[in-house]
């Protein structure tokens, strides 16, 4: 337990005295909100689709939470290059008290920062539907953030270097948050894009938050919470296994 | 205390670690010298469950690394030779992090640190992140924390590199402290020929992956007809140079593993 919370702790120091990457990684949500919800607005609107500000706030919230957490499993390369993570993998401590206290670490750091991102979206005009509805919504959060920190942790474990880095963004990361509905509604779509949507995750994270934030959804929360801990769960097994396996 | 039989590691067609077999007995300090590249520190990977061994045996104490994996942690302290903080941390947050996975009490843990900073001029800089330390000082840092807990093996893969004179002597008299009165069990690997005949009560020379000789320095020394371990040494593994940085195969050999996972 000791190793656990020490290990959580260490997530926390070195988010808080990142400050610059802190500012840096709300930028981007900053820039997506403002820009797209107020660009792109009026196009919406026209559409007879309601206030694009209002439906994207929870995609970019989403979004904030799949880059922080999975970025947060793949620090394990950073660990791997700078080299502590030797020390951590040579401690008379199991290996799944190591990886469960980097992860809670790091899903902790994400739901900061997604609730960070709803803020910054409160303050430039959101409104949920009920403030009674926000403790849901970070429980949302936490789910996304559960499913991805242990997906991250897996890949983490799997790459020998950062060479793999550019690849995991591009070509899985990037799909995940485009493919999620994050920037428009899942509804009416051709079957392609259907099934992917269905097949990503983060889908029934921002569907979840949707539902909460904004009373209406694609699917329904019980199944997008249920989704999200299954998929989660899977994803926490197989990272522990990835870990348990690592050798320098 | 370390009973090593017949120890092999390869990395795809090149053997790292050829067939080595020692043991080292409790309380012993085992120097393991070779050149560049001779598989000292992939030796003590295994011997630390950071590596599989392609095949051969290995016994800490009695544990199999390979099976009892968290036993076997427990009963050893490493100072690796390559970086291995947390530069984002500082000197005590790494010092605390270590004593907190190693289960040192709480109060114990302050106050070894507070000595060990001390004995190692780092106590004034406790606060300060870690990355904006020297080069020399995160080595002594390294050190320092590698004697935080009390293991019944000490393995220290050259702890002197990049030390200054007064550092290297306080570790090893530091070593031979804990060694006489803590009956430490230390494996060492050194390029300081001095300090391997200072220190060491008995040696292997490893060369290419093979074990070439052990004994005493003084055995050594008489097998060889010679009068320094140096000469001993040289006479042993030949006087070319070993070079072990990155060439481009190297490269390449680190872009294949990329994605192979902890397989190898
Ligand atoms: N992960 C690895 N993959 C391939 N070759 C390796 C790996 N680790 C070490 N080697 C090679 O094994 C040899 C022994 O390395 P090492 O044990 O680090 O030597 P030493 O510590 O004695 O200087 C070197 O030639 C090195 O390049
Ligand atoms: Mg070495």
């Amino acid at each position: 337990m000791r190793a656990i919370y020490i290990l959580w702790l260490r997530e926390l120091k070195r988010y808080a005295r990142s400050r610059s990457q802190v500012i840096a990684s709300l930028g981007q949500p900053m820039l997506y909100l403002l820009v797209l919800g107020f660009g792109l607005g009026s196009v919406f609107q026209k559409a007879g689709m309601g206030s694009y500000l209002q439906f994207i706030a929870p995609g970019i919230i989403g979004m904030t939470v799949l880059f922080s957490s999975i970025f947060s499993g793949l620090g394990l390369l950073w660990d791997r290059q700078f080299g502590f993570l030797k020390e951590m993998l040579v401690a008379p401590v199991p290996r799944l008290e190591i990886m469960i206290g980097r992860t809670l670490g790091g899903m902790t750091v994400s739901v900061i920062q997604g609730m960070l991102v709803l803020v910054i979206a409160l303050i430039v005009g959101f409104r949920p539907v009920s403030w009674w509805h926000l403790p849901i919504a970070i429980g949302f959060m936490l789910a996304i953030s559960l499913v991805f920190a242990a997906l991250g942790v897996a890949i983490g474990s799997s790459l020998q270097d950062m060479q793999g880095f550019q690849l995991i963004m591009n070509f899985l990361v990037m799909p995940i948050y485009f493919l999620s509905g994050a920037m428009f509604p899942l509804a009416g779509q051709g079957w392609p894009l259907k099934i992917a949507t269905r097949i990503d995750p983060l889908s029934y994270g921002i569907d979840g938050m949707r539902a909460v934030l904004l009373g209406s959804s694609t699917f329904s929360p019980v199944l997008d919470i249920a989704v999200l801990i299954c998929v989660g769960a899977v994803l926490l097994v197989f990272g522990a296994y990835r870990f348990s396996k690592i050798e320098i | 205390m370390i009973e090593v039989r017949n120890l092999v590691k390869t990395f795809g067609a090149f053997t790292a670690v050829n067939d080595v077999s020692f043991s080292v007995a409790e309380g012993e300090i085992f120097a393991f010298l070779g050149p560049n590249g001779a598989g000292k520190t992939t030796t003590i990977k295994m011997l630390t469950t950071l590596l599989h061994p392609t095949s051969g045996s290995i016994r800490l104490d009695g544990l199999d690394p390979l099976k009892q994996q968290n036993e076997a942690r427990k009963k050893f302290g490493i100072v690796f030779q390559d970086p291995s903080l947390d530069g984002d941390l500082t000197a005590a947050e790494n010092m605390e992090i270590h004593g907190v996975l190693y289960g040192v009490p709480h109060k114990v843990r302050r106050q070894r640190t507070e000595e060990l900073l001390k004995l190692f001029e780092l106590w004034d800089r406790r606060d300060e992140q870690v990355k904006k330390f020297s080069g020399g000082m995160k080595r002594r840092l390294e050190i320092a924390r590698g004697f935080l807990h009390t293991p019944r093996i000490l393995f220290l893969d050259e702890p002197t590199l990049g030390l200054d004179p007064q550092s290297r002597n306080q570790l090893w008299t530091h070593v031979k402290k804990v060694n006489e009165a803590e009956k430490v069990t230390v494996f060492l690997t050194t390029h300081y020929m001095d300090e391997a005949d200072r220190v060491a009560h008995r040696i292997g020379v490893i060369d290419h992956g093979k074990l070439v000789t052990q004994g005493t320095p003084t055995e050594i020394k008489e097998q060889t007809g010679t009068t320094t371990l140096e000469d001993a040494f040289l006479k042993l593994t030949g006087e070319t140079i070993r070079d072990e940085s990155a060439s481009s195969t190297d490269m390449m050999r680190q872009f294949a593993k990329m994605w192979s996972g902890g397989k190898r």
